[in-house]
């Protein structure tokens, strides 16, 4: 029991060093790079919370799908090697001092929830986290389920129709 | 670890991300930075539902992944798009509608 402690740790110190060097790298192509190092260790974030589906989910989908739209696209604007590709930052000052407010904020309101009642999973049910999953996505929440695959078809189309060449 | 401690690991991480969109001048990188928010958002939806014994909130999560993953394919294709008419990605030389 002593090691989930250990891991959380780790994967969050992980997690947020990927994360700040994800907005504060000069180099845009290092900074998708960073990125899915990030979401690869929100993956792990998910597996300290016993939510292996959701884990094998998001390396699918993040990890691997928006990482290489994210390539792709910055071949596409930029090259890859030279100059062109360092990106500034600016009002930095600013941003820090906004996102710090923020920050503050949050960490007040999470300082408050200590009176709200837990019922954690009982320790059965979380080896079947992921066919409670698959019940509840295909009973109760179906109709999203659906909507969903509208919306991946809109989507598809959309972007095909943004990306079309030039007639 | 406790809710607590998952909460403020999603908050730090929503900063940053709120960070990376204010202070990015290309427009790829913004998207980067939502990225990052809405990374955030998933580790507080599955924390809740996980210390909740709620499976809703992984539903959910799975509905927001899937979601993020088709708004930035069709933010790059925009991206893609507004390179090949204006040919910069570049957030502040986009002021079309400008008065």
């Amino acid at each position: 029991m002593s090691l989930e402690p250990i891991a959380f740790w780790g994967l969050a110190a992980i997690l947020l060093a990927s994360a700040l060097a994800v907005v504060l790298t000069k180099n845009l192509f290092h900074s998708v790079l960073y990125l899915a190092l990030a979401l690869v260790g929100t993956a792990g974030i998910f597996l300290t919370l016993d939510a292996e589906f959701l884990a094998a989910v998001q390396i699918l989908l993040y990890a691997g799908g928006v990482v290489t739209i994210a390539v792709f696209a910055i071949v596409v604007t930029e090259r890859l090697v030279g100059q062109r590709i360092t990106q500034t930052s600016r009002h930095l000052g600013s941003a820090l001092v906004a996102a710090g407010l923020l920050l503050v904020i949050l960490l007040t309101f999470i300082g408050r929830v200590g009176w709200v009642p837990l019922y954690p999973f009982p320790s059965a049910a979380i080896a079947d986290i992921t066919r409670l999953i698959g019940l509840a996505v295909l009973s109760h929440w179906v109709l999203p389920f659906e909507l969903l695959a509208v919306l991946f078809l809109a989507a598809l189309l959309g972007a095909i129709y943004f990306a079309r060449p030039d007639e | 670890m406790g809710l607590q401690a998952y909460l403020t690991l999603a908050a730090v991480l929503f900063t940053i991300g709120l960070f990376g969109v204010v202070t990015r001048r290309n427009t790829i990188g913004i998207l980067l930075g939502i990225e990052l928010m809405l990374n955030a958002v998933n580790i507080n939806l599955v924390a809740f539902a996980r210390f909740q014994g709620n499976i809703a909130g992984m539903v959910f999560t799975i509905f927001t992944i899937c979601i993020t993953v088709a708004e930035v394919a069709l933010g790059l294709a925009i991206v893609i798009l507004i390179f090949r008419v204006r040919r910069t990605v570049i957030a502040d030389h986009l002021d079309l509608l400008r008065g």
